[in-house]
């Protein structure tokens, strides 16, 4: 039975020049196992916590996975600042580094072929907000209404379509907002619309795109979603630089995964 | 409603707290995947990868709402 884990956070060229004294999930010292022109970054974690078990039960817990969200992207920030790296999922947990080492060894062409991708190029985020609540009080009545019951419902059904029109209205310019961004970047990809209460937000989140730019043109990117937004009523909001997350993908190895 | 850019982009070295929403879209649904010894060891069950799945589902906006999006 083993006591500890090796928990993989990225994948780098080997000779990458990677920050000295960098800690990662529980303080513990990083360090890189390399397998040809190929390293990855590692850090030693306990087998309770990150084995089978354990993994699953600390998954359902939102403070131990934000803790562990939080460590898992101070190491890949830290290190993408200096070299590129096609960051890991969370919890990519081996036996041992000479296990880590064979993955990198049969993946290498993969691997490569991430890291050409996001090198010279930076994930930007642009989420747009709209809130077709504001819609529902726009129009005044249409006409005087003959009795209470029936002007009730017909306000009803007249805001339900007010709102929906706007829904709708949003929706679409977003799309146009995506098709936009999507021009100027390299890659694109939609995420789902994130959760409310986790996000904090009021209205809809009518767009939450992720895009893949090259750095040569960030000014551009920034400059668009800044002409964007005061086009649009839609607030928008943008986030990054990200290390390339929602583009270092191995196209052949996520089972099971929807799009 | 204002309209408006709410932008604040974050540098690495910035040390205000990143969204944690915005870090589980990119770390849960995102990064490279590879099947780590623990998950192989389940007899080929994906148990760490449904576990992963039900945490997004529960970070995810409604069905209807995911709905509404995917019909889009």
């Amino acid at each position: 039975m083993v006591e500890t884990l090796s928990y993989a956070y990225g994948i780098l060229r080997a000779d990458a020049d990677v920050p000295r004294d960098l800690a990662g999930i529980a303080g513990a010292a990083l360090r890189l196992v390399t397998s040809g022109d190929l390293a990855a970054l590692v850090s030693t974690v306990d087998a309770e916590e990150f084995g089978e078990r354990g993994l699953r039960e600390n998954l359902e817990d939102m403070r131990w996975l934000e803790r562990t969200v939080r460590a898992h992207s101070r190491v890949v920030d830290a290190v993408a600042a200096c070299a590129p790296v096609a960051p890991l999922a969370l919890a990519t947990v081996y036996f041992s580094d000479e296990r880590l080492r064979t993955v990198l060894e049969e993946r290498a062409s993969a691997f490569e072929a991430v890291l050409e991708l996001i090198t010279g190029r930076t994930e930007w985020g642009v989420k747009a907000y709209a809130d077709p609540s504001t819609a529902e009080n726009g129009p005044a009545d249409r006409e005087a209404p003959y009795r209470p019951g029936q002007a009730y419902l017909g306000k009803l059904r007249q805001r339900r379509e007010v709102r929906a029109q706007a829904e709708s209205e949003a929706l679409q310019q977003a799309e146009g907002m995506h098709h936009a961004l999507s021009g100027l970047a390299h890659a694109s990809l939609l995420h789902p619309p994130q959760n409310r209460e986790l996000a904090g937000y009021r209205g809809l989140m009518v767009l939450n795109g992720a895009y893949l730019v090259d750095d040569s043109r960030a000014d551009e990117f920034a400059s668009a979603v800044d002409d964007l937004a005061s086009k649009s009523s839609a607030r928008i909001e943008l986030t990054g630089p990200w290390p390339p997350y929602s583009f270092a993908t191995l196209a052949d190895s996520r089972p099971g995964r929807a799009p | 409603m204002t309209s408006g850019r709410d932008v604040e982009p974050r540098s690495v070295h910035d040390a205000r707290e990143i969204a944690l929403v915005d870090l589980l879209d990119r770390l849960l649904a995102g990064g490279v995947v590879l099947s780590g010894d623990v998950t192989i060891s389940l007899a080929g069950v994906d148990l760490v990868r449904v576990s992963l799945r039900a945490v997004i589902m529960s970070i995810r906006e409604s069905a209807a709402d995911a709905d509404s999006w995917s019909s889009r």
